[in-house]
């Protein structure tokens, strides 16, 4: 375990229970390493949901609430309503937070209310068994759709800023050290946060939609298909197809953290008695 | 050339770090551990420069990349 390892984790509840070659534990660490930066271990408060991402907060020491299917951004909003000074990162899978918990993903987004939202996108459901999730690629096999998935998927970061989150980047599990910076520019950042991971699901999503299963060559294809948001700015939807972007998508300093703006109201209601 | 440390208790053999190391330090070791995963090996320790791409691409902390003191 190297010393960032020793530092932060719960040693007693190692081994991680993902699978040889998960992302997973490549943003663990890139949280982990963003968080010693910063030195907020005792600010912070890591939210998760279910599924295998869900369980990145539980290995750190630090304050955990592991929440019901989909609804971490429900307990995360009354954590960050009861403790305004908490800095709440909120750890979710594709699943978790677009199929399940879609509602509540876009209202949080909506009430730009200071949450930091990781979102591992593996682009299936990996803990279940490899079902359609609605990240999947379209025409992409998956353990319940044999002749090709037959739906559009989902682009989180898109959906997030269209709600009205107002930190929106995507990086993938290649870019462990970009990925640390933004989390350390989400955390900082005051209003909804919104950070998406593409990481490599070796056992379900590179077996059956890719046909790689080993963890070095998802990853680069995965990566290959990026390209940073610099140099497609001011390309069109046509040439931007097939390519996922990554970088800082959107950052928005203006807009009223929801947290303050409440508690503005309740101080201006005590003075009006 | 930095000192490179594989945890082989923590380690999985999923040979990221094999992957990620352009300049070839890793190799894989015909040695297994305790709950039966194959282990990657230090090969060539003096071709390292200290990029630290192999630390932070690992999924189960296991490898550290020690400070070299004189820089």
């Amino acid at each position: 375990m190297n010393p960032i390892g020793e530092k932060y984790l719960r040693k007693d509840s190692l081994p991680f229970l993902w699978c040889p070659g998960c992302g997973n534990g490549t943003i663990l660490a890139a949280t982990v390493r963003a968080i010693d930066q910063m030195k907020i271990i005792d600010q912070v408060a890591l939210v998760s949901g279910i599924g295998c991402s869900s369980w990145i907060p539980v290995y750190v020491k630090a304050d955990v609430l592991h929440a019901l299917h989909g609804r971490t951004m429900a307990f995360a909003t009354g954590l960050k309503m009861s403790h305004p000074n908490r800095k709440v990162i909120i750890f979710t899978g594709d699943g978790d937070c677009l199929g399940i918990g879609g509602n509540h993903f876009i209202h949080a987004a909506r009430r730009n209310i200071d949450l930091t939202v990781l979102m591992v996108n593996n682009q299936i459901y990996g803990m279940t068994g490899g079902q359609v999730a609605p990240t999947t690629p379209l025409a992409a096999k998956t353990k319940t759709s044999f002749f090709g998935n037959p739906e559009d998927p989902f682009d989180a970061c898109e959906l997030a800023k269209a709600a009205g989150a107002t930190y929106v980047a995507r990086w993938t599990a290649a870019h462990p050290v970009p990925l640390s910076k933004a989390i350390v520019e989400a955390v900082s950042h005051e209003g909804f946060s919104f950070i998406e991971v593409i990481a490599q699901c070796p056992t379900q999503a590179g077996r059956l939609m890719y046909g790689i299963s080993d963890p070095g060559a998802l990853l680069d294809f995965l990566k290959a298909k990026t390209v940073p948001v610099k140099q497609v700015q001011d390309k069109n939807a046509e040439e931007r197809k097939g390519k996922i972007t990554v970088g800082t998508l959107f950052h928005d300093t203006e807009r009223t953290e929801f947290s303050k703006r409440y508690f503005r109201m309740v101080e201006r209601s005590k003075e009006d008695v | 050339m930095a000192p490179i440390v594989i945890d082989e208790e923590w380690c999985k053999g999923c040979y990221l770090c094999i992957h990620y190391c352009k300049k070839d330090v890793f190799g894989k070791s015909k040695k297994r551990n305790a709950r039966g995963y194959p282990l990657p090996q230090v090969l060539a320790p003096e071709a390292c420069t200290s990029c630290r791409n192999c630390e932070f691409i690992c999924p189960e902390l296991a490898i550290t990349v020690e400070k070299e003191r004189a820089r």
